[in-house]
């Protein structure tokens, strides 16, 4: 059926690619595609951004077709992967992993019709726009029940690469468990891969080794969780996606990346031949980062103030990163009731004051 | 009764055919899974098999991209080739792939930003020279210390991701990159870049350094000693001994040999198709390469054919994912069937099937 029509049109898509034009089926539904950076099963990241897609599909139903493609390396392959799909006729292509944003803005500049969409990155075109969502407004949050929660007062963090999004969090969650347990250590494993189950949950098991009794994760499985339950007393957290098969414990919380609206928005926006390049960064203010339900593992009065804290932010009456805040050498970061400013969170490379150990570089 | 009768020599007529029986096993065996899958197999076999060389939209770009995926597998493949055929187990490819691949990043970064002619030359030399420094570790030991080769090689390709996670964070980061780990992307950087040499045809430096290896191991196998020395020393080990063969100087050849062709393969994709080091530079070539050197039968003519073939399964399995909505794991199941089908039909060659009741001798 879809085979059919991509035939008929191939004699002319032929002579348009070969000129490295872009071979796009004015008619019909429009084309989304995906490029995923792990299986859609993976329980967080990449099944929260299909979650994402499927909603595009709900949404609009006839008037788009999405596809997608997972597991795709960050690196040479994703140029390829990209390029294909822009030759297959998408006209909307969402690329979801920073190490894509040099792919991205290659293929990009073959297609100038096609709009990306580049998460997490920094680098735009005409075509090529950018969006990323404030999840450090989330590790605020279970920042503060971590560190109610703690009876060792050790936190840790399976931090994946250190960018400033990843760094944002970690400093985010010390800053607001510090804030409630002065006694609160944090300990930071770096495992240098966004999804891989059998390096996440070795590292759960040499920090729970070491006495942590939270674990957070900036990596997209649900193994560290699967660690964390195989020992009493031992609480994490659902990243990027609820994980709620782990509910009332380990999983006393949760940060959901929605990525419905803006999906939803974005295509909207190429149908109604509207859409511009930009940069989104949406936070829980704009239903983008959510925190799921808190269990009853956690006492009243902390799931109190967390929800204190969720209005707080959502309504934009507090800023996670408020001063004063000293960076990790003793230098001033924010004065007095100063807040952090975008450029300064997304070029945050260093530690605060209090954490342990260093920013690898 | 069906049994198996050696033959007294192998059959060079089955030799010839049974990798094309293994497609077309695989052919119906992957067939009969992508049925239980729910797509149409025919569909997803042609979509595979045909359309990155046929489909008028795709072809005139997958094309050449099989050059492009094919070029490094063929080259260590090759290097491999000559060790297996001597007996001598170099598993660790993709080691010294990685690590020619940040000997040869290094020398063109050394030089940035200069533009003079020999930038490439250099970084050529320095990449062979790292994969074959990194391939003469295993070869060393096992000739003084009678380690075992494949143990050593292996184990030294977790040492090379190390390696190249400390390059992409540190010593090679980009220092404009704003913090994030990856190096300089030489594909802007025209001294050191490895560009397509004639635009549009996948050609680079590296698919042509591939079949220069092809016809070099051809002469070297059919018309030189050593290559004599390297049949004589896998078929009849003690035989070769007897012929003055030194064990010591052929394990230091064929480890050196297979270490600077991948070492090549990793500097012309760093400095090519993928243009930086970053953390996930290695993507399983080294890996790959021996399924593409038993697929080719050792021979060097079957594995440029293998190494062919191993690249359109990848570029159709990424068509068949994003226009059939087939999983990314059900394809890494295809690729495996291809392997199993490969050496189970092995047995024709030394074997012969007979049907019937066993004669009295």
């Amino acid at each position: 059926m879809k085979r059919r029509t991509l035939l008929a049109s191939g004699a002319g898509a032929a002579l348009a690619a070969s000129l490295g034009l872009p071979a796009r089926a004015q008619d019909g539904p429009l084309k989304v595609g995906f490029i995923y950076v792990g299986p859609v099963g993976d329980g967080g990241w990449t099944y929260q951004h299909d979650q994402g897609r499927l909603a595009v599909e709900e949404h609009f139903g006839d008037a788009v077709e999405t596809v997608f493609q997972e597991s795709v390396p960050e690196g040479a392959d994703a140029e390829r992967v990209m390029t294909q799909m822009a030759l297959s006729g998408a006209g909307l292509i969402f690329t979801t992993s920073f190490g894509y944003m040099d792919q991205t803005i290659n293929v990009a500049a073959k297609f100038p019709d096609v709009k990306f969409e580049h998460a997490t990155g920094y680098k735009r075109a005409d075509n090529v726009a950018t969006y990323d969502a404030r999840f450090y407004e989330g590790r605020a949050v279970i920042g503060h029940i971590a560190g109610r929660m703690t009876q060792s007062n050790k936190i840790g963090y399976i931090a994946s690469f250190p960018i400033p999004e990843v760094i944002q969090g970690i400093n985010s969650a010390f800053l607001h468990a510090r804030k409630v347990n002065p006694d609160v250590e944090m300990v930071v494993i770096w495992v240098y891969t966004w999804f891989d189950p059998a390096k996440e949950a070795d590292a759960a098991k040499a920090m729970i080794e070491q006495g942590v009794d939270v674990i957070m994760q900036h990596t997209d499985s649900t193994a560290p969780l699967a660690e964390a339950a195989k020992t009493e007393g031992v609480i994490g957290f659902g990243q990027a996606s609820d994980m709620a098969e782990y509910k009332p414990s380990p999983r006393v919380a949760s940060i959901i990346d929605n990525w419905n609206p803006y999906y939803i928005k974005r295509v909207q926006a190429v149908l109604d031949g509207t859409w511009e390049s930009m940069h989104t960064w949406g936070g829980m203010g704009d239903g983008e980062v959510v925190i799921g339900e808190i269990t009853e593992v956690v006492p009243d009065d902390v799931k109190a103030e967390a929800q204190g804290m969720i209005d707080a932010i959502t309504a934009g009456e507090y800023h996670p990163f408020t001063g004063p805040i000293n960076k990790q050498d003793g230098s001033v970061f924010l004065a007095d009731g100063e807040v952090a400013t975008d450029e300064q969170l997304v070029s945050m490379n260093f530690y605060l004051e209090g954490m342990s150990g260093e920013v690898p570089s | 009764m069906i049994r198996l009768e050696k033959r007294p020599v192998p059959s060079t007529r089955w030799m010839i055919a049974t990798p094309f029986l293994a497609v077309a096993l695989t052919m119906v065996a992957g067939g009969l899974m992508f049925a239980a899958l729910g797509k149409d197999p025919v569909e997803a076999i042609r979509t595979i098999f045909w359309d990155p060389l046929f489909n008028p939209q795709f072809a005139s770009y997958s094309r050449p991209q099989l050059l492009v995926k094919a070029g490094p597998l063929i080259l260590i493949a090759i290097g491999l080739s000559l060790g297996f055929r001597a007996g001598i187990w170099n598993i660790g490819a993709e080691g010294q792939y990685i690590v020619g691949a940040i000997c040869g990043a290094a020398v063109g970064l050394a030089f940035y930003p200069a533009e003079v002619w020999y930038i490439f030359p250099l970084m050529v030399i320095a990449g062979g020279l790292g994969g074959w420094a990194w391939a003469m570790i295993p070869a060393i030991l096992k000739v003084r210390f009678h380690t075992n080769e494949i143990l050593v090689s292996l184990l030294l390709v977790y040492v090379a991701q190390n390696l190249l996670s400390a390059a992409a964070l540190g010593w090679l980061r980009n220092p404009e990159g704003g913090g994030f780990p990856g190096s300089r992307n030489l594909s802007q950087y025209p001294a050191a870049a490895n560009p397509e040499l004639i635009a549009g045809t996948g050609m680079h430096w590296g698919v042509a350094a591939a079949f220069i290896a092809v016809i070099a191991a051809y002469i070297l196998l059919n018309r030189h000693v050593t290559g004599y020395h390297i049949k004589l020393a896998g078929q009849a080990p003690r035989a070769a001994r007897f012929a003055g063969v030194s064990t010591g100087r052929l394990v230091v050849f064929c480890l050196g040999v297979s270490g600077a062709l991948a070492g090549l393969a990793g500097l012309f994709e760093v400095a090519g198709p993928a243009g930086q080091i970053s953390i996930d530079f290695a993507s399983g070539y080294g890996f790959t390469a021996i399924i593409v050197a038993f697929l080719g039968r050792l021979h060097p003519v079957g594995i440029l054919l293998a190494g062919l073939l191993m690249a359109l399964t990848y570029i159709g399995g990424e068509l068949s994912q994003f226009m059939l909505g087939v999983p990314a794991a059900a394809i890494q199941a295809f690729q495996g069937m291809l392997l199993f089908f490969l050496l189970g039909v092995d047995v024709l060659t030394n074997y012969r099937i007979r049907f019937g009741k066993r004669e009295v001798a």
